[in-house]
């Protein structure tokens, strides 16, 4: 089972219309990479949707640390808007995590 | 001319060591802003409120000071004297207290695998980050009221100041001076507040070389390995003395773990 994780989202650039929506996301991963004795295990490919539409399509590699951290900055976003991440690794293991901007 | 030369010389050097100070700081709040410490906080609670052991019970009895079940700012007020045990606890001996007597199991089991690796980490690793979590913003005020409270402040900062081990070191041989760091750490002055204050709410912490969150008993442990002393036992009465020392000189800091280590 995958570990936890846990985000934040929240709205910046002040105003009544944010200007940008700051999402900050862990996620609990070993991330082994080929250097150790171990099996091949990492993150490979992370989700970002802002109300259901795809805003980030990330593809990451063996380079990125153990239990990693993610920062995206988003154009625009309001209050309540829906903030879902998700990840999907080597062995097909999957976790996600949603979360109302703040 | 000779003067002026120095003067010359002297000045880049302090201005690059302002830098190199400035910048270890600002790599120290980047870690800070996203700490996995979070992730552990969260299955500390699972396993905090996870009914196990011979009584199938959970830990949301456990009693860490402020009464059973009290979790909110107990870890600022530790390490403190118990009743029931006739002793002074820190946290981690107080959850071996409560895993014994709430949950039936036997100490040899709950003792088994006290400091975990970054693959698999300890049960008491996690329970700690809940704990300690739950104590932000909370004033640290470790009580020293109790004359057995007294007695462990005292062996503490006794211990603190012993030197000893094939290096003849102490605690204060690498804490005792203002100033000092080792590569990227600083090393503040255990016993003036300051220092401790400083030190002291920010344990336990994440530490990112070893993408693992490390315990108050793993800090003191590791210092003993330091300082070539022979390997305390966990939860021992001179670790939770060393402890309780630090905790009374930290007073008055709100505690703001558990933190981010290099």
């Amino acid at each position: 089972m995958a570990g936890p994780m846990k985000m934040r989202a929240t709205l910046g650039g002040g105003g009544t219309a944010a200007a940008y929506t700051d999402v900050r996301v862990l996620m609990t991963h070993p991330m082994t990479t080929a250097q150790s004795n171990q099996p091949l295990h990492f993150i490979q490919n992370v989700t970002v949707k802002q109300n259901g539409k795809t805003m980030v399509e990330a593809q990451i590699s063996q380079a990125v640390s153990r239990n990693p951290v993610f920062t995206f900055r988003l154009k625009g976003g309001a209050k309540g808007d829906k903030i879902e991440v998700s990840w999907l690794d080597n062995k097909g293991e999957t976790n996600s995590i949603e979360t109302a901007v703040a | 001319m000779k003067g002026l030369a120095l003067l010359l010389l002297a000045f880049p050097l302090w201005a690059g060591a302002q830098d190199a100070k400035k910048e270890i700081e600002k790599y120290q709040q980047m870690l800070g802003e996203g700490s996995p410490a979070e992730l552990w906080e969260l299955e500390g609670e699972a396993l905090w409120k996870k009914a196990q052991g011979p009584k199938n019970a959970s830990l949301e009895k456990c009693d860490l000071g402020g009464g059973p079940g009290k979790v909110a700012g107990a870890y600022a007020r530790l390490p403190r004297y118990f009743k029931d045990t006739d002793q002074v606890q820190d946290l981690e001996s107080r959850l071996l207290t409560c895993m014994t007597a709430l949950q039936g199991r036997d100490r040899a089991e709950t003792t088994k695998r006290l400091f975990g690796n970054a693959d698999r980490p300890s049960e008491m690793e996690y329970l700690v980050a809940y704990v300690v979590g739950q104590a932000r913003g909370h004033k640290m005020a470790a009580p020293v009221s109790h004359p057995k409270e007294r007695a462990s402040y005292e062996l503490g900062k006794k211990v603190f100041f012993y030197r000893a081990g094939n290096w003849d070191f102490s605690c204060a041989s690498c804490h005792g001076e203002q100033d000092k760091r080792i590569r990227m750490q600083d090393l503040p002055v255990l016993s003036e507040p300051a220092g401790a204050q400083k030190a002291y709410t920010t344990w336990p912490a994440y530490r990112v070389s070893n993408s693992q969150l490390k315990t108050m008993q793993w800090r003191i442990n590791d210092c003993y390995r330091q300082m070539r002393f022979p390997e305390p036992e966990f939860a021992s009465e001179s670790t939770i003395a060393l402890t309780h020392y630090l905790a009374v000189t930290a007073k008055g800091a709100p505690y703001n773990g558990p933190g981010t280590k290099r």
